[in-house]
C-alpha cells in the first residue's frame, strides 16, 4: 500500500516554520546576503524555535522528529534562504549528527543539550585543502600522548560549515590515526572544542553563494584534547563519515528541493504580474510551459526525496535513494532557478530580486557532500556497473 | 490557578472572498486559524503562567476539525485542551455560545482567569466574552492590554478609543484582549512534537457539560442571520473643473438641485 499523506503534525510543522522563515528570515535575507554577513540574533532565534536537534531524542535536549519532519522543516527555511538552511542543516546532519549516533553516552550528555538549544554551535571538519571527494587524501593526523593522555591533532581543514562565528562551539574532526593492516590510511574522528589550544578558524570570505553562512578554514597546531574526546572506536572514522554524509545527503536534497519550491513561486508571481504585449507573461505558452516543467520537476523530486526520508525512518537502507534524492533535487533547483531568473528578465539579475540570490546559492549543492560526479559514482556502483 | 483560555477557529480572512449571489463567505480551500486576538489571549495565559505557574486550558467550541486550533495551543505551550462539539451546538449565536462555553467553565469549576480575544474576524460582534462572564456572573474587563495579577486580584489596563482605564477586579474575572496586548509566539518544534504525540484533548457534548436543549445552538440563539450582503457603492463622485468661480457656482448648483440650500 502506498500512502503519500503527511501526518496533521508534519503539515503543521511545515506551516509553522514557514511562517517563521517568512517573518524572521525573508526580510532580512537580502542584506545579510549582500553583507556576507552571518547573523548570530536569526541563528539564536532559530534555536528557541527548536531547529536544532531535529531527530535528536528529547532525552539529550533534542525534538525528537521523524527524518521527514527533520526535512521539511530545512525545505521550508530553504524557501525563503539558502543560507539560514545550511546552518540548520548542517549543524543538525553534520555538526550534531555525529555526536549523537557515534558518541558515548558522557560526550552526548556534555554536548548535546547545548547543541539542541542552539547556545553553540558545531561543524563537521572533514575537507581538506587536497582531500575532498577523495577522504584517502587526509592529511590532518592524530597522535596520542600517552603520558599526558591526551591526542595531540596536527593539519587543517577547509570549508568547514558554522565555525568561526561566536556561537560555534565544538568541531567534529577527521584525522589520520595510522595504518590499516592493507596499508590505507586509518581515520578517526574526534570532538574538538573550539577553545582548545592550538585550534584556531579563520573565516572564509568572498564567496559566490551561502554568503550569510558562516565558513571557515581551521587549523591545528599541536591542537590538544583530552584522550576521551575520541569519537566511537579508533579507526571508525571512515565508516563514521560515509555513514553522516547518507544523512546529511537528505538534508542537502531538501534545501535543493525548497530552493527550487522558493523560486518557482517568486517566477510564478512575477509572470502574474509582469504584462508585456497587454497581458500577464504567464498567459505566453513559452512561460506557461516553463513553469509546468519547474512544477513537474518539484513535485518528482519532493516524491523521491521524502521516499528516501520514508526507508531512512522506516530503518531500510537508503543509501542509492539518498544519492539520488541530493543530485536530483539540487539539479532540479539548478534547472528552476535558471528558468525562474530567465522569467524575471533583466530584473533577474538585480539583487534585488530574490531568484539572483537563489540561482547562486544553488551552485553550492552540486558541489557540497559530494559533487554530482560523486553521487552518480555512487549510485552506478549500487545499480551494478 | 487555572487560567481558561476561550479560543474559536475562523476562516483567515485575509484569504476569503465573498460569494456575491448568496452573500456567504467562499471557504472552499480557504486555511482554518485560531482568531488573531484569541492568541493574543493565549500568550497573555501563557505570560502569566511563565511568571506565576498556572495550568492554562484552552476551550473552544466547534466542529471536529477545530481541533486543529486545540493542537496549535497546544503546541504553544496550553497545558489542556476542551473541545465543545454537538451537532446540536449548531447555528448558535454569540448568546448561546456564551451560555455553552459558560456551562464547560463550570464544569472545569477551579478556575482563577477567563481570556479571550476582543472578538472574532469572522463575525466581530465582540459579544461573546462579555455574555460569558454574565452567564458566570463574574467581573469582566475588556479592551485589555496590559494584565497584571496581584493575589486574588487582576489589575488591567483597558483601552478603548481615547480613553485609558485601570481596572481592578477580583478574581475569577473574565478578560478579552486586544492585538496590542503582546506578540502571540511561535510554537516551537519540541511544542508541536508534544501537542500532537502526548497532549490530549477532551471532547464534551451537550450531556458532558449539563446544558439545556433549548439554550444551545439555533433553538437557544435569539438572534438569527436573515441575510448577508455586500453593501454595493453605487454612488459616484463628480469632478468639476473650472475657474474658481464658475466652481463656486457649480457646487451651489448641485447643492440647490438636492434640496442641501
Amino acid at each position: 500500500m502506498i500512502d503519500y499523506s503527511l501526518t496533521d503534525e508534519q503539515n503543521f510543522l511545515r506551516e509553522t516554520v514557514r511562517k517563521f522563515a517568512e517573518n524572521e528570515i525573508a526580510p532580512y535575507a537580502q542584506e545579510l546576503d549582500r553583507e556576507e554577513k552571518f547573523s548570530v540574533e536569526i541563528t539564536k532565534k532559530m534555536g528557541e524555535m527548536g531547529f536544532f536537534g531535529a531527530f535528536v531524542s528529547p532525552k539529550y535536549g533534542g525534538q525528537g522528529l521523524d527524518y521527514i519532519s527533520y526535512i521539511i522543516m530545512v525545505e521550508e527555511i530553504a524557501r525563503v534562504d539558502g543560507s539560514q538552511a545550511a546552518t540548520v542543516a548542517a549543524g543538525n546532519s553534520l555538526g550534531i549528527g555525529p555526536i549523537y549516533y557515534f558518541g558515548n553516552e558522557e560526550q552526548k550528555q556534555k554536548w548535546l543539550p547545548r547543541l539542541c538549544k542552539g547556545e553553540i554551535l558545531s561543524g563537521f571538519g572533514l575537507t581538506e585543502a587536497d582531500a575532498g571527494s577523495d577522504a584517502g587524501g587526509t592529511l590532518t593526523n592524530a597522535v596520542l600522548d600517552e603520558r599526558k593522555n591526551e591526542w595531540v591533532i596536527n593539519g587543517s581543514k577547509m570549508f568547514i560549515t558554522n565555525t568561526s562565528n561566536e556561537l560555534s562551539g565544538v568541531v567534529i574532526v577527521q584525522a589520520v590515526t595510522g595504518k590499516s593492516a592493507k596499508g590505507r590510511k586509518e581515520l578517526s574522528c574526534f570532538i574538538v572544542p573550539t577553545d582548545a589550544p592550538g585550534f584556531e578558524s579563520r573565516k572564509l570570505h568572498d564567496k559566490m553563494m551561502w554568503r550569510a553562512s558562516d565558513t571557515s578554514e581551521l587549523y591545528f597546531d599541536d591542537c590538544r584534547i583530552p584522550a576521551g574526546n575520541i569519537l566511537g572506536n579508533k579507526g571508525e572514522g571512515f565508516k563514521q563519515m560515509l555513514q553522516t554524509l547518507d544523512g546529511g545527503r537528505l538534508s542537502i536534497g531538501s534545501m535543493g528541493l525548497g530552493g527550487a519550491q522558493g523560486a518557482f513561486e517568486k517566477a510564478l508571481q512575477y509572470s502574474q504580474e509582469r504584462k508585456q504585449f497587454g497581458k500577464p507573461i504567464c498567459k505566453n505558452q513559452a512561460i506557461a510551459f516553463k513553469l509546468a516543467d519547474m512544477a513537474i520537476e518539484i513535485e518528482a523530486a519532493r516524491n523521491l526525496l521524502y521516499k528516501a526520508c520514508w526507508l531512512k525512518n522506516n530503518g531500510l537502507p537508503y543509501g542509492k535513494e539518498g544519492s539520488m534524492a541530493k543530485l536530483y533535487c539540487a539539479e532540479v533547483m539548478g534547472r528552476v532557478a535558471n528558468q525562474a531568473v530567465q522569467i524575471h528578465g533583466g530584473y533577474g539579475l538585480m539583487k534585488d530580486y530574490d531568484v539572483e540570490r537563489f540561482f547562486r546559492d544553488q551552485k553550492l549543492l552540486d558541489i557540497g557532500e559530494g559533487t554530482s560526479e560523486i553521487q552518480r559514482l555512487v549510485i552506478s556502483r549500487y545499480i551494478g556497473c | 490557578m487555572n487560567i481558561i483560555v476561550t479560543i474559536k477557529q475562523v476562516p483567515d480572512t485575509n484569504n476569503i472572498t465573498i460569494d456575491p449571489e448568496t452573500g456567504t463567505l467562499n471557504r472552499e480551500g480557504v486555511p482554518a486559524i485560531i482568531n488573531p486576538e484569541d492568541k493574543n489571549a493565549l500568550e497573555a495565559a501563557l505570560t502569566l503562567k511563565e511568571k506565576h505557574g498556572a495550568k492554562v486550558i484552552v476551550l473552544s467550541m466547534g466542529p471536529p476539525q477545530a481541533e486543529k486550533a486545540l493542537r496549535e495551543a497546544l503546541a504553544m505551550g496550553a497545558d489542556e485542551a476542551i473541545l465543545l462539539s454537538d451537532r446540536a451546538f449548531a447555528g448558535a449565536d454569540t448568546w448561546a455560545t456564551a451560555y455553552t462555553l459558560s456551562c464547560a467553565v463550570k464544569k472545569i469549576k477551579d478556575y482563577s482567569l477567563i481570556i479571550g480575544g476582543r472578538q472574532a474576524i469572522d463575525g466581530d460582534t465582540a459579544q461573546t466574552g462579555p455574555q460569558l462572564s454574565e452567564c458566570l456572573k463574574i467581573p469582566q474587563i475588556t479592551y485589555v492590554q496590559d494584565v497584571k495579577v496581584e493575589g486574588d486580584t487582576v489589575l488591567a489596563k483597558s483601552v478603548f478609543g481615547n480613553v485609558r482605564r485601570m481596572v481592578q477586579a477580583k478574581m475569577p474575572a473574565l478578560l478579552t484582549v486586544t492585538k496590542e496586548m503582546n506578540e502571540p509566539r511561535y510554537s516551537t518544534i519540541r511544542g508541536i512534537a508534544t501537542a500532537y504525540r502526548e497532549k490530549k484533548i477532551t471532547v464534551w457534548n451537550s450531556k458532558d457539560v449539563d446544558a439545556k436543549p433549548m439554550r444551545i445552538g439555533l433553538p437557544g440563539s435569539p438572534t438569527q442571520v436573515r441575510k448577508t450582503f455586500s453593501p454595493k457603492h453605487e454612488r459616484e463622485g463628480k469632478v468639476f473643473a473650472g475657474a474658481p468661480g464658475q466652481l463656486a457656482n457649480d457646487l451651489l448648483g448641485v447643492l440647490v438641485d438636492n434640496n442641501y440650500v
